[in-house]
């Protein structure tokens, strides 16, 4: 029952324990083995053509992020008038100064961290125990359980969001951060991640711990939490990530203009009259440098994660 | 806590009967168990089967707005039947997933190939691969939208700068939907190089040896020992991005918001427009059963094959 393709791919996209490093930019660990099985498919001797192709490559997955970046800088207008330029003819912040001026941007951007911090706090103390009580302890129920848990991964939002907002409201909580916060923090992926790390940790050490006296409570919180930071890395990574970006709830779940998450935020600059697609990408470029620069710092943590748990 | 769980314990070895014992033990650790699970499970249950249970209650009334709810049994159902804005917005996400799926796998193996052989700055490479991951679908809605832009995005201008004729983007149906794929393969690529990249790490170098000695070339080597040897990836793969494509909202909403016509509508979006837009709430509901059902079946099949795939393999 366990043994459901999800888990089973996970386990072999391979063990989470001691970091491997998979695909992550820095260059050094892995480089030895790469470099062997990299002369397994094709030698030195094609290395201009797939440097060319590589070159191509990077370009069109970049193009996009310096797109924004130039809109951003450029004169209100100027990227749609009819010359072709790929540069803007000065750069400018008045877009920055607009966006300020005229929409609550720094309340959003506060929104956005409170509601990410509350939710990335709740779900990981619910996924790390949840997922504890999956790979470690015996108790009747257990695979059921696991499958149910599973099944609530691929069930979308849309499906179900008319009666969620109706609950929400019902709870009373509807238009206020606990509205985002409370569903969001129902998210089972890190379950599986942290199932799939507790399941590595050795039986020796649980089982030296038990010879202690020591109880399944203990044992989590002084054995198998220190060991556990790797995850716990992973785990706050990735669920603030989800938060940061998250749409389709915010939006139904947050109708105050003074409550918006900067997705919603940009939304609603995008439904003005008039839009000002200048102003829009400086937002946009505002919203996605903390998710970059924590990408950048943490990069093989995320690799590691997004390896696993298989979101996006 | 701890001490009782020590005391039962030490009782438990005194304990002439052990079998009495043992099963004190094991109720005690299945308590523990469902005490860990609890806040989990309470989560789960009022936020996702309560409002499971309650949609399909929704779905057999006609409520628009707040209005007071009537009992209409299967109308909902039956109107979907015959909505044609429902049959697009199916024949949609199928046309986006069939376009968005394969094009992604091909893709990502293919990066994952190049990345794992020689390759100057090759974290530099794959670091932008990885990159537009982390992007929000909102934000790389609106980028999109600019790049996009029908008269005089960047896109266009180059196509017209090269001789070509610029493509109606926003006011025709095709091109509206191949510039929503075009984005989806863009931020997704990414996560499909890093699974296949995964795998291939754990193919033995000395299996291509032994083909290249056999006189194997670069294409059967591809074909004979990596396209085989990443099939749990594959699979992997195949049922994430399945579900992904058929979930896409964030980039539909923003880029098309299912337009022009209907021609971008897909399942999650029309089942949004009628519960929050239109305010039609009970049709709304009854779209998210539907999208709910396929998701289970997915899913079943998709648990069925596995347990084959265990028994075969």
């Amino acid at each position: 029952m366990t043994r459901s393709t999800v888990t089973r791919t996970m386990t072999s996209a391979n063990n989470l324990a001691p970091a491997p490093a998979v695909a992550t930019s820095g260059d050094r660990a892995p480089r030895k083995k790469s470099r062997n099985s990299a002369a397994m498919i094709g030698g030195r001797k094609g290395i201009v053509w797939r440097s060319a192709i590589a070159v191509v490559v990077a370009v069109i997955m970049a193009f996009p992020l310096y797109w924004m970046v130039v809109v951003a800088f450029s004169p209100r207008g100027e990227v749609f008038e009819p010359t072709l330029r790929f540069w803007p003819s000065a750069w400018t912040t008045e877009n920055f100064q607009r966006v300020f001026e005229l929409y609550p941007v720094a309340t959003w951007f506060g929104n956005s961290v409170v509601i990410g911090l509350f939710v990335t706090f709740f779900t990981v103390i619910v996924n790390l125990l949840a997922g504890y009580a999956f790979a470690r302890l015996r108790f009747r129920g257990r695979n059921v359980l696991f499958l149910l848990t599973l099944a609530t991964m691929m069930i979308p939002i849309q499906a179900i969001m008319v009666a969620q907002f109706r609950l929400v409201s019902g709870l009373g909580i509807y238009g206020s951060y606990w509205g985002v916060i409370l569903p969001g923090a129902a998210a089972a992926f890190g379950i599986f991640l942290a199932r799939q790390f507790f399941i590595g940790i050795p039986d020796e050490i649980v089982e030296a711990a038990k010879i202690d006296g020591a109880g399944q409570i203990r044992i989590f919180l002084q054995v198998v939490l220190p060991l556990s930071k790797p995850l716990i890395a992973v785990l706050i990574l990735l669920t603030l990530m989800g938060s940061w970006n998250d749409f389709a709830w915010p939006l139904i779940a947050l109708s105050d203009n003074q409550l918006f998450t900067l997705p919603i935020g940009l939304l609603y600059l995008q439904n003005q009259t008039a839009p000002n697609y200048n102003a829009t990408m400086a937002l946009a470029l505002i919203s996605v440098i903390p998710v970059v620069v924590l990408f950048l710092s943490f990069q093989r943590y995320f690799v590691q994660g997004f390896a696993r748990s298989g979101i996006r | 806590m701890t001490a009782l769980t020590a005391r039962g314990r030490g009782s438990a070895a005194l304990s002439p009967r052990p079998r009495a014992a043992r099963r004190a033990a094991r109720l005690r650790e299945s308590l523990v168990g469902w005490g860990f699970l609890a806040p989990n499970l309470a989560l789960m249950a009022i936020f996702l089967f309560l409002p499971i249970l309650w949609a399909l209650q929704l779905s057999f009334q006609d409520s628009q707005g707040f209005g007071s709810p009537e009992w209409v049994g299967l109308k909902n159902y039956a109107r979907l039947i015959g909505d044609p804005v429902f049959w697009q917005s199916f024949g949609n996400t199928i046309v986006f997933t069939i376009l968005t799926v394969p094009i992604t796998m091909v893709g990502g193996l293919g990066l994952a190939v190049l990345m794992n052989s020689v390759l100057p700055a090759r974290g530099v490479f794959r670091t932008l691969i990885v990159l537009p991951m982390v992007i929000s679908g909102v934000a790389s809605g609106m980028i999109a939208t600019i790049i996009f832009y029908q008269s005089n995005g960047i896109i266009n201008k180059v196509l017209s700068a090269v001789g070509l004729n610029p493509v109606a983007w926003q006011s025709e149906g095709w091109p509206a939907l191949i510039s929503v794929v075009i984005v989806a393969i863009w931020l997704r690529i990414g996560f499909n190089m890093i699974i296949y990249l995964a795998g291939l790490q754990g193919i033995e170098p000395e299996l291509y040896e032994a083909a290249r000695i056999d006189g194997a070339g670069r294409w059967q080597q591809l074909r004979s020992i990596t396209v085989p040897l990443v099939g749990p990836s594959t699979f992997f793969l195949l049922i994430m991005n399945v579900i992904a494509s058929f979930q896409v909202f964030d980039l539909i909403f923003v880029m098309t918001g299912g337009g022009p016509g209907n021609s971008t509508s897909v399942l999650v979006t029309y089942a949004y427009r009628n519960g929050f837009q239109i305010r039609e709430q009970g049709y709304g509901a009854a779209i998210g059963i539907v999208i709910l059902v396929i998701t289970l079946l997915f899913t079943l099949v998709q648990w069925r094959t596995s347990r084959m795939r265990d028994q075969v393999g």
